[in-house]
């Protein structure tokens, strides 16, 4: 009994000990010294992992311009491997200070999840890939088909709309894990394969022969994949927010890793805000004033790590499309920094 | 413990009297139990409460009642997107049931089999049931169904082919189909008369058996036994006019790829899923059971068998009447033990895409967030499950366990 | 009859030299007869068996050797293959063994494996003595040393209830608290004895055992010893599947003990309490208990405190196993005479005092076995953790069969292979070591 209560309270002191002081995210993130970020361990072109422990992808890349914007350091940043089931709840309980891993931002999200989106990285939507072999051109030819899929996220409700919006009849065959999934499908288990576009491209290459198989031209839903953060915190919020928006911002005026030194002395005002010279935008969101400047320092503009994860010079080939700038004819927009 | 040094006070005062009465050591460590209990239990419940607050997420059970919106592979009552969580949850509940349902009967089947081969004389049979054993025991389940999973995959023909046995079943990769029985009115006339028929055939074995006692005799009771049950429901079945008919399925070999092979909604499909999910189970659970029967066995004296052959019975009515009685008492309990078992390892149906109860909450669980409901369901079902069962063995077991007069 | 030359008896008076036991009943042939073909049912049933083996074994064997590919750089060696693909686990093995543990750091993890072997093995021969300290090493020293060589240790205590003005947050005001709560609970227990009138060094001394315990526990995982620090989150493979099952086992053990005999108390509270949560963790499956300990945990928690997520499945782990450790360890205290107790009591010993120095010596010597058996299904259980995406030597199997570079038809059954034959050598090296104790306890039973 006296054992049993000493080793309680000792207990309690140490879990206590290894609390943080929870004053706010930034604070916190700033005192460790370290981003943690929640990211998919299996995703080629959004986050994974080699072999020998590198992180690659557009997620992962977030979570560097993170750190480099609040370290200038893209280096310090702890990555968390996430499934789709844990992520939320990893979130919420404060494993991870920002969750990357290609989730999309729904209404239900934000209202009874309890999850912030601070904009989106990826518009991304719903597709099919399947055999060639089948001759199927369009996912409206797939009335009947099996379509096997991950558990656990929004894919297999747009399915489910889908396949009865358009009165056909279908079977779902749903997976726990991404792994399973493909095998299923390798094996024939399935006709179809549906999960967001760009995660098709990236699992087509975990195929024995990705040239056996296509992906269907139809989108069958808007997927806006982007970083989320817990709700009640909006000096973090800001800071995930801007970091994204800093990224834009950096290929809209032209600012790209290599250049960015160069020009750091332009005469342009809106250059001169985003590098810092001019202003104390930075130390206003808790930051830096040079903490844009860092990110495309350290990491790049938002075109240079599309490019390098999955645009045309990475394995995945995705063409910008709606993810290119406003002003080139896509959809992101990023508010300026005035 | 330098400052309990003094102050003991030995000369048998009051209070250390008092504190040292059993009763009252033991009446005040379960008052100080109770506190611990009540305080982690009030904490826990403090902080769920408040941190749910704090992210933001809803709580209760009104979720049960929304629409859930996803599609199930197996459903064995009528379901579809449009129905709510609380349905989709009770398919899983079921899929479950019958999963489980199934998975015993297999597995004991396969389990005496396999032990009483171990006690076979003949050398190979014996050497091969222990091998099974011992490679089936000695493999975690989950691996084991991944591998029954794949393998079942694999080795059966595409979606476009299909193998067929006596001419009704159809294997391929979609499963097994086999032809659906399609019920019209007049069809729970025949329901009911099957359940007479096999009511009047208890009472007609019943019958049977007192008449053997009484007289020596024994009536062909089984016999007419199956008559009444084979026999009422097929009569009824013609009067009513034939209300039951048969779906056949469908295969197709004409046309595009994507619509060749079985179509969708003809027949009656059995999926994959279900089958590496209940091979996988049966075999493993299997494993044990052949080692509970073997014990049993052996557990009834060889005196048995003699004083029961030198009465005159033969091998097979020695084992019927005299070993295999006095062995299920020894093999009940634990057996009940490996029913459970298998009930909860079926919960693995997750790792193979079978909608089962912990799978389609787990779908649930991710749409909703609502965590601490929805385990509390799949905990309150296993329990309840779990109490149920060890409830009606016992009251097996209490109606063969050895009456000591 | 002494001068008879030719003796007329036909009674023989040498013995006739032994003849050889007919062919057809001794040596291999006989043996057949009697175990394989000693009626035609047998007959039919040998040549049954023996088809179903030739069945099963020829295309296992083809798999697995014949048809195998041994050697390659990347799925094109596998791509056509019909066997299975061994280059894949030859290039995979250090993954399957460390999962992403740094490559520089491994032989840390290689000397936790090393120590546990040199620790357990005297353990586990009869033979060997100095079993009590070798226990009391393998129950404290080494989980301490394995905990701090595999983290990398140098935990940052920073204290809780003092405010922060008085002493900053650190590892000095954690001591500052420590010592005050030592003091605290030393001087209750001093308290305590003197109403209860006994000698306070008894049992204040078990209370000063357990608190220098925890101390040197701290000063230990807070001391830094140079060790570059690895997260749980690199750990992979059958590090993870060892440290799950070890960790499980060793923390559920006193556990168990103290339901088992909670079990048994004759407090009405204590045993509902016992029974009550021995029943509910029997009672679910432990998926459903890796769920709630990976999404309901954290939601447990005060504020801001956050749990390793290896330590969420572990905290599920070993407390479903302790319910399955106690109704086994409850099984040996029911195994003890009445006499057993009824002696200790009639000695003047104490509860505490009978249970430690004469029932549970005698009880969980007698459960050995039954404790072995229930680490197997644990060990076989750990698999579970790869659902809730720790990656234990399934899970990461799983992840590298679909690598870019290895896909290929036979990769995935080949990882399956692997892992059920590493699996099946722990798990029957353990149940026959769990057979050899059995039979060792009953002969001295017997005797």
């Amino acid at each position: 009994m006296k054992k049993i209560i000493a080793s309680v309270i000792a207990g309690a002191a140490m879990l206590a000990g290894a609390s943080a002081a929870g004053a706010g995210t930034l604070e916190d993130v700033k005192a460790k010294g370290f981003v943690q970020c929640g990211v998919n361990p299996s995703l080629l072109g959004f986050g994974s992992e080699d072999q020998d422990g590198t992180w690659k992808g557009l997620d992962i890349d977030f979570c560097r311009a993170l750190a480099a914007a609040i370290f200038n350091d893209p280096t310090k940043v702890k990555y968390t491997r996430l499934n789709a089931k844990e992520r939320f709840t990893s979130l919420q309980s404060g494993d991870i200070d920002v969750l990357s891993r290609n989730t999309t931002w729904t209404m239900s999200r934000d209202s009874s999840l309890g999850l912030m989106f601070a904009g989106v990285i990826y518009y991304d939507g719903q597709g099919f890939m399947v055999k060639k072999s089948l001759g199927v051109s369009s996912a409206l030819e797939l009335s009947g088909a099996k379509v096997c899929t991950q558990t656990g996220t929004t894919t297999e409700l747009n399915l489910a709309d889908y396949f009865r919006s358009h009165n056909m009849p279908y079977e779902v065959v749903a997976f726990e894990k991404n792994e399973e999934v493909l095998q299923a499908y390798e094996a024939g288990r399935c006709d179809a394969y549906t999960t967001d576009a760009s995660g098709l491209y990236a699992e087509r290459l975990k195929l024995q022969n990705p040239d056996d198989h296509m992906i269907l031209p139809e989108i069958i839903s808007k997927e806006p994949l982007g970083p989320a953060v817990r709700q009640g915190d909006d000096k973090w919020f800001t800071v995930v927010k801007w970091t994204l928006f800093a990224l834009l911002n950096a290929e809209e005026l032209g600012l790209t890793k290599a250049n960015i030194d160069e020009k750091k002395t332009s005469d342009n005002p809106e250059i001169k805000r985003f590098v810092g010279v001019e202003g104390d935008f930075g130390t206003a969101i808790g930051l830096t004033n040079d903490w844009a400047y860092n990110i495309v320092k350290d990491v790049g503009n938002y075109g240079e790590i599309f490019d390098a994860n999955v645009g045309p010079s990475s394995k995945l080939g995705i063409a910008r499309g709606l993810n290119n700038l406003w002003s080139k004819g896509g959809i992101q927009y990023a508010p300026p920094i005035r | 413990m330098a400052a309990g040094g003094h102050g003991a006070d030995r000369r048998g005062s009051r209070t250390a009297g008092f504190i040292n009465n059993p009763e009252v050591r033991g009446v005040l460590f379960q008052i100080a139990f109770l506190l611990v209990l009540c305080w982690l239990a009030w904490d826990i419940f403090d902080n769920t409460v408040r941190n749910l607050q704090k992210a933001n997420i809803a709580s209760g059970f009104g979720f049960l009642d929304r629409t859930a919106g996803f599609g199930i592979v197996q459903t064995l009552i009528d379901y579809n997107e449009a129905h709510s969580y609380g349905r989709a949850l009770l398919v899983g509940l079921l899929n479950t049931l019958l999963v489980a349902g199934l998975g015993i009967l297999l597995a004991s089947a396969l389990g005496f089999f396999v032990g009483v081969a171990r006690l076979s004389s003949n050398w190979l049979v014996a050497r091969i049931a222990t091998a099974f054993i011992e490679i089936i025991r000695n493999i975690p389940l989950l691996l084991q169904l991944f591998f029954w999973y794949f393998a079942v995959l694999r080795s059966v023909p595409g979606l476009r082919e299909k193998w067929t046995f006596l001419g009704i079943f159809h294997i391929n990769i979609g499963g097994l189909h086999i032809p659906r029985p399609v019920f019209a009115e007049g069809a729970t006339l025949v329901g009911a008369a099957l359940l007479i028929g096999i009511l009047a055939a208890l009472i007609v074995a019943r019958w049977g058996r007192k008449r053997l006692d009484a007289t020596g005799k024994a009536p062909p009771s089984g016999w007419i036994g199956l008559a009444l049950i084979v026999g009422l429901p097929l009569v009824v079945f013609f009067l009513t006019g034939r209300p039951i008919s048969v779906d056949m399925p469908v295969f197709n070999d004409q046309g595009p790829l994507l619509r060749r092979g079985f179509q969708a909604g003809s027949g009656l499909t059995v999926i994959p899923e279900f089958f590496g999910l209940l091979l996988a189970l049966s075999i493993y659970t299997a494993a044990y059971i052949a080692e509970i029967v073997r014990a049993g066995i052996l557990a009834v004296n060889h005196g048995q068998t003699e004083a029961a052959h030198s009465l005159g019975l033969r091998q097979n009515q020695t084992l019927r009447y005299v070993i295999v009685p006095q062995a299920m008492r020894v093999i009940i309990p634990p057996l009940t033990n490996q029913y459970l078992n298998l009930t909860k390892n079926s919960s693995l149906a997750v790792a193979v895409a079978y909608p089962d109860l912990v799978s389609v909450g787990g779908t649930v669980l991710n749409q909703t967030g609502q965590a601490v409901e929805m385990v509390s369901i799949w905990m309150i079902f296993y329990l309840g499950l779990s109490l149920l069962t060890s409830y009606v063995m016992n009251i097996w077991n209490r109606r063969v366990a050895l009456v000591e007069r | 009859m002494s001068d008879t030359a030719a003796p007329a008896s036909f009674v023989r008076d040498q013995i006739i030299a032994e003849r050889p036991a007919p062919p057809s009943t001794v040596g291999p042939i006989g043996w057949a007869r009697a175990n394989l073909f000693s009626s035609p049912f047998n007959t039919v049933l040998t040549i049954l068996a023996a088809a179903f083996i030739v069945w099963c074994l020829v295309p296992v064997i083809r798999f697995t050797i014949i048809d195998a590919v041994w050697t390659g750089d990347d799925r094109a060696a596998c791509a056509q293959a019909t066997g299975a693909c061994w280059a894949y686990v030859k290039a995979f093995l250090p993954q399957f063994i460390y999962g992403r543990y740094p490559i520089e750091e491994r032989w840390r993890v290689d000397l936790v494996y090393l120590l546990l072997v040199l620790m357990l093995v005297p353990m586990l021969i009869p033979r060997v003595p100095w079993k009590r300290l070798n226990g009391i090493l393998l129950l404290t020293v080494y989980p301490l040393t394995a905990f701090v060589l595999l983290t990398g240790g140098h935990l940052g205590y920073r204290g809780s209830f003092l405010p922060a003005d008085i002493v900053e947050p650190g590892p000095l005001r954690f001591a500052i608290e420590f010592a005050l709560v030592a003091g605290v609970v030393l001087l209750a227990t001093g308290f305590a004895n003197w109403l209860a009138g006994s000698p306070a060094a008894q049992s204040g001394s078990t209370v000063a055992v357990v608190i220098a315990g925890l101390a040197v526990v701290f000063m230990v995982t807070g001391f830094d010893f140079g060790l570059v620090p690895v997260e749980t989150s690199n750990w992979g493979g059958l590090l993870v599947t060892l440290v799950v099952a070890v960790t499980g086992m060793v923390a559920s053990l006193p556990l168990a003990v103290g339901l088992a005999l909670g079990r048994r108390s004759s407090m009405p509270v204590v045993r509902t309490a016992s029974i009550a949560f021995i029943e509910f963790w029997r009672g679910v499956p432990l998926i459903t208990v890796l769920f709630m300990a990976s999404v309901m945990l954290p939601l447990f928690l005060p504020d801001g405190v956050t749990f390793d997520k290896l330590l969420r499945a572990l905290v599920g782990v070993a407390l479903f196993d302790a319910a399955y450790l106690a109704e086994v360890i409850r099984g040996g205290l029911q195994a003890i005479p009445r006499g057993q107790y009824e002696g200790a009591m009639a000695l003047g010993l104490g509860f505490w005092q009978r249970m430690r120095l004469i029932i549970l010596p005698q009880a969980l010597r007698l459960v050995i076995p039954g404790i072995v058996g229930s680490f197997i299904s644990l060990f076989k259980d750990t698999t579970l953790v790869a659902i809730i995406g720790l990656f234990d030597l399934l899970g990461q199997i799983q992840a590298s069969a679909n690598d870019a570079k290895w896909a290929s038809p036979v990769t995935g059954i080949t990882g399956y292979i692997f892992a059920a034959m590493v699996f099946w050598a722990f798990c029957f090296a353990m149940s026959r070591y769990a057979a050899f104790t059995e039979r060792r306890l009953d002969r001295s039973r017997r005797r």
